[in-house]
């Protein structure tokens, strides 16, 4: 592997020519160059066919009778509903999450308190545990007849099992992590500096959230929210366990991907997981566009 | 280009001292805030995880043990956690030589490279299963047919941990400082020597929290499963489908008890992620 280390960088300022023993140095550097080559070939292969190569012909399938799959979808009212549920759920889950975030985010690195740590290693919970086991475990709790507190909020009218609260629930557990993981270390980068000069200046708390800390954390937060989104728009095995699945009620466009498929009705499925991942996408490029003129 | 999975819990800069000094110390109002938050993640995240737990514990042990020894359920442990297990070896080596590739590398479509990279995140998992199936199933324009197949669940594996590897050692090797490499190339080690006793020994400890992370990612994926894999039991059936057919079974407490599977591995998981970032934290 390290033989592109003698390779020149092709970015880099020249380097002053290294000596090489056995005055050997031209093979050298033609074996290595054969190296990157093969390193650099190996790598677009492999990522090619894992993802470039199956991405596209999810486009191409989904376009395969122009744009009338597409148009088909949007005729069904169903569906129509079940895209703008899903949009509805990611945006509300975006909103929970990006407030929670910020909060736990500034309490995680500017306050000491008991049992920190911890938390700080639960945080990340959601990002390891298996989506069903995500549903199961909102299921246990908030079930309408023998979950924990199920009857109890049912009894007082509130209904969040197999509705739309069960599926926010879900896709906010999911994606709970992404906006801390984001802000958590660009505010331990910024230091407490500034907040201190201004609070020195008479700033009160809230005018030092709002003048220094959140300015100077804008561009984590956005990027969390960007990945909280597509997060939130793609959540599938929690929600499938946890909203019922009913068509026009809780069905979201994912669980519609999966219902066309397994009806044969596979251009259907492809022209909804074709939408899907252009919004994933477009949320990845947004994020890998914007964040270099951050570090600038 | 998510951070996602790079090592960001690093604790706060040694703030011990907060006893004495203002900074630090929870105000009224940060207080309130940090019950507000703590309550919200126990009702959504805590203590539904805890009725998991204490669900599969309701049957005593034996009840716990002889429905996580199921002969059906135990075939999807093994396979899961079997596959799970080789694809995080391909990827400790796919995921460094790509990091490898992207950092010391410069062509015409990296850019495009490091987008790839990051879709399988983003990507939902059930859309994912469908772009494999896409080329990799009936139909196929390479001629394999995976679906139904065991290798549906290796491939499924492989594309939704790709990220984890690669996004936690770019950013270590991207750091290394190439002097030393150069030090030890004027010394007369040759390149592989150098890669091993040089390079190697500091990006450990990022391939090893990578490769974590992408066992559990593996051991918990389901929605790429479902249109791929078929779910044959003792072929295709992983755990998490098992899971979700006790539960469509009204086997609650069977599932709780193969979801305390689940739970336990991701437990070892994060605690093991947040050592090896802890110690990386504390050297860098």
């Amino acid at each position: 592997m390290a033989d592109t280390l003698v390779a020149e960088p092709v970015v880099a300022p020249p380097t002053p020519p290294r000596p090489q023993p056995g005055g050997s140095a031209r093979r050298l550097r033609r074996r290595s160059r054969a190296v990157r080559y093969t390193f650099r070939a190996i790598v677009v292969v492999y990522l090619v066919m894992l993802v470039g190569w199956p991405l596209t012909l999810v486009a191409q399938r989904a376009f395969g009778k122009g744009l009338t799959d597409i148009q088909e979808l949007f005729a069904d009212p169903q569906i129509r509903h079940a895209f703008i549920l899903t949009v509805v759920v990611a945006l509300i889950s975006v909103a929970i999450n990006t407030v929670f975030g910020i909060s736990i985010s500034i309490l995680l690195v500017r306050y000491e308190f008991p049992g920190k740590r911890v938390l700080s290693a639960f945080i990340d919970l959601p990002l390891a545990v298996s989506p069903i086991v995500v549903g199961l475990s909102l299921v246990l709790v908030y079930n309408g007849r023998s979950g924990w507190f199920g009857p109890a909020l049912e009894s007082a009218g509130f209904k969040v099992m197999y509705a739309a609260p069960a599926i926010i629930m879900a896709t906010t557990f999911v994606s709970l992590p992404l906006v801390i993981r984001e802000v958590v270390p660009v505010l331990q980068e910024i230091g407490t500096d500034q907040e201190q000069a201004a609070r020195s200046l008479g700033a009160n708390a809230f005018q030092r959230f709002r003048r220094i800390t959140l300015p100077s954390i804008k561009w984590a937060v956005i990027y969390g929210m960007v990945l909280t989104l597509a997060r939130s728009l793609g959540e599938f095995g929690a929600v499938k366990v946890v909203s019922g699945n009913v068509l026009g009620v809780t069905r979201t466009a994912t669980l519609v991907v999966e219902e066309k498929y397994l009806n044969f009705d596979k251009s259907g499925a492809y022209a909804t997981a074709f939408l899907l991942a252009l919004i994933s996408v477009a949320c990845i490029i947004t994020v890998s566009l914007l964040r270099p003129k951050d570090q600038g | 280009m998510t951070t996602a999975v790079t090592p960001t819990q690093a604790p706060a800069p040694p703030r011990r001292r907060g006893r004495r000094v203002r900074e630090g110390q929870l105000t009224w109002a940060s207080g309130v805030g940090l019950g507000i938050s703590v309550m919200w993640f126990s009702l959504l995240v805590l203590i539904p995880l805890c009725a998991v737990v204490i669900t599969a514990s309701g049957a005593g042990w034996s009840g716990f043990w002889s429905s996580i020894t199921n002969e059906q359920t135990l075939a999807a442990i093994k396979l899961t956690v079997g596959t799970a297990f080789a694809v995080t070896i391909v990827n400790v080596f796919m995921g460094t030589l790509i990091a490898w590739v992207l950092v010391r590398d410069n062509f015409f479509g990296k850019r495009a490279l490091e987008v790839l990279i990051d879709i399988p995140f983003a990507l939902p998992t059930v859309v994912a299963g469908l772009v494999l199936l896409s080329l990799y199933g009936n139909g196929s324009p390479v001629g394999v047919n995976i679906a139904n197949n065991r290798s549906a669940v290796f491939v499924a594996y492989l594309f939704v941990t790709l990220p984890f590897v690669v996004r936690t050692v770019q950013p270590v090797l991207a750091e290394l400082d190439r002097e030393v490499e150069e030090a030890s190339r004027s010394l007369g080690a040759s390149s592989f020597t150098t890669f091993r006793r040089v390079v190697l020994p500091s990006l450990i400890p990022a391939i090893a929290a990578g490769a974590t992370l992408s066992f559990a990612r593996g051991v918990s994926e389901y929605g790429s499963l479902v249109l791929l894999s078929g779910n044959i039991p003792f072929q295709t059936e992983v755990t998490s489908v098992r899971i979700l057919s006790s539960i469509e079974n009204n086997n609650v407490v069977g599932a709780a008890s193969v979801a305390t599977i689940l739970l336990v591995i991701s437990l070892i998981v994060i605690v093991f992620v947040d050592i090896v970032q802890r110690r990386l934290a504390r050297r860098g």
